[in-house]
């Protein structure tokens, strides 16, 4: 376990000393959630139908936007390449990364999200579940995004190609994300793609991780 | 055993697969060519009318083996990038190269057909259905295999991140449809499926079935054309192929 426990400490360490780096997502979030409101009007019909759908797009780029960085200044410093030619399974290493990197995108997205559907006014009993999604999302969102990020490291231009790769893999979560808060609009149930969404997230705790550490080892190519 | 392994290395060679597609390709392309034309003058010409669509169901014959071959594609590209992953062919990842912009011009012709066909029938264009949904996620996915081939300059380090990312896909296809289903509206459910009795009027499906088999034959050579093309260029460097050009230039 150590190299997880060094790999997310180190991580976390980073993104709490380089903090305008690290406030990035959230004021995208906040921004772009204003934009909307800017661009639908504050329409006392719409803008609540909307706004769950909203938070869960603008939250969806929030957690994507972030994760273009999550290799890049490992394999600009060289510290992925000791990374790779350490002995203990890649993977783990490839977890702890991970998980400090969603405690200061997706999470914070997540606890904010409350506070963000007022803002848009939500009706208030969608903020619950639109919290509990999004906090069982967003995770899958950085596990995704990471084999993304990790198949662009080092080419110096991630952006728009990162998006064409991984948004395609984004829908269901953004599916079942918003669709389970809706259901609860409509006043159903929204056991089913809740229990859905743990479903992606358990599948993807178990599967990216592998799939990032060979595109990591494929970034070191040659 | 070993004359299938022996067989196996053998493809796995450019200059071997080079030489020896050459006619395979002029064979698929006439197979191809064949049973589209007879396929579709039968369903175009012979075939009945449908009792509520008219003629315009007869798209049909276009969109739906499109439809059907584009996914074939990416599983196929899908099952190149496990080749290349576990044993690192270099033919396997010429495939997914050559397949992958094939790919995705099927799912286009598939979406523009399905809106062509959408039109009289629906009343609308476009419907966010399950399966036209997922038809158009997996034009996203090969927009993604095909972005990402020409982001990465070193040949290997392509091949082998458009691999993962095939592998990546070809897991989240079912997740996707199955999300997918969340939407489901106005699409009529599958007709042909292979443990049922077809609810297709079989006068129908014939033509169907011969086109789909054009299809895929014309496919296959299309793609084996592009592959060809492909070992060209990556082999442009060594005496056979220079030689190849050579002899071309005269």
């Amino acid at each position: 376990m150590g190299n997880f426990e060094v790999q997310f400490r180190r991580d976390l360490l980073i993104a709490i000393r380089g903090r305008t780096e690290t406030a990035n997502p959230i004021a995208f979030f906040v921004l772009a959630l204003s934009l909307f409101v800017f661009a639908v009007g504050t329409d006392s019909e719409t803008l609540p139908r909307v706004a769950p759908g909203v938070v869960w797009v603008v939250a969806l780029f929030a957690a994507m936007l972030s994760t273009e960085n999550l290799f890049h200044r490992d394999y600009d410093d060289g510290s992925l390449e000791l990374m790779l030619l350490h002995d203990r399974p890649l993977f783990i290493g490839v977890m702890g990364k991970l998980l400090a990197h969603w405690c200061v995108s997706g999470l914070p997205v997540a606890i904010l999200s409350p506070l963000a559907a007022i803002f848009i006014n939500a009706p208030s009993e969608v903020v619950a579940i639109l919290a509990g999604t999004l906090l069982l999302g967003t995770p899958v969102l950085t596990l995704i995004g990471g084999i993304g990020a990790a198949l662009t490291a080092g080419l110096g231009r991630g952006g728009l190609l990162l998006a064409v790769m991984v948004m395609p893999l984004y829908i269901p979560v953004l599916i079942f994300g918003s669709g389970a808060c809706y259901r609860v609009l409509d006043g159903a149930p929204a056991t089913g793609p809740a229990l859905w969404l743990t479903a992606l997230l358990v599948g993807s705790i178990t599967l990216a991780p592998f799939a990032i550490g060979a595109a990591l080892r494929a970034s070191q190519e040659y | 055993m070993g004359s299938i392994k022996d067989a196996f290395h053998r493809m796995g060679s450019p200059r071997f697969f080079y030489l020896g597609s050459s006619l395979w390709v002029r064979g698929l392309y006439v197979g191809g060519i064949v049973s589209l034309v007879i396929g579709s003058f039968w369903g175009l010409v012979l075939a009945p009318p449908d009792k509520y669509q008219g003629d315009s169901f007869r798209i049909m014959y276009m969109h739906v083996p499109s439809a059907h071959l584009a996914e074939m594609v990416y599983f196929a590209c899908a099952v190149a990038g496990f080749v290349y992953v576990v044993w690192r062919m270099k033919m396997a990842d010429v495939f997914i190269a050559a397949a992958a912009p094939v790919g995705a011009i099927l799912t286009s012709l598939s979406l523009v057909s399905g809106i062509l066909w959408g039109m009289p029938t629906w009343g609308t264009g476009w419907v966010w259905d399950m399966r036209t949904t997922s038809v158009l996620v997996l034009l996203f996915l090969f927009f993604g295999l095909i972005a990402l081939r020409q982001a990465i300059p070193r040949l290997d380090r392509a091949a082998y991140s458009v691999a993962i990312l095939a592998l990546v896909g070809v897991v989240n296809i079912p997740i996707i449809k199955y999300s997918v289903v969340w939407f489901t509206t106005l699409h009529q459910p599958a007709s042909i499926t292979f443990v049922n009795e077809p609810t297709i009027e079989t006068s129908m499906l014939w033509p169907l079935l011969v086109n789909s088999i054009g299809l895929y034959i014309f496919v296959a050579g299309v793609i084996l054309a592009a592959m060809r093309v492909e070992v060209l260029k990556r082999e442009q460097a060594t005496e056979w192929v220079r030689t190849i050009t050579r002899s071309m230039q005269r």
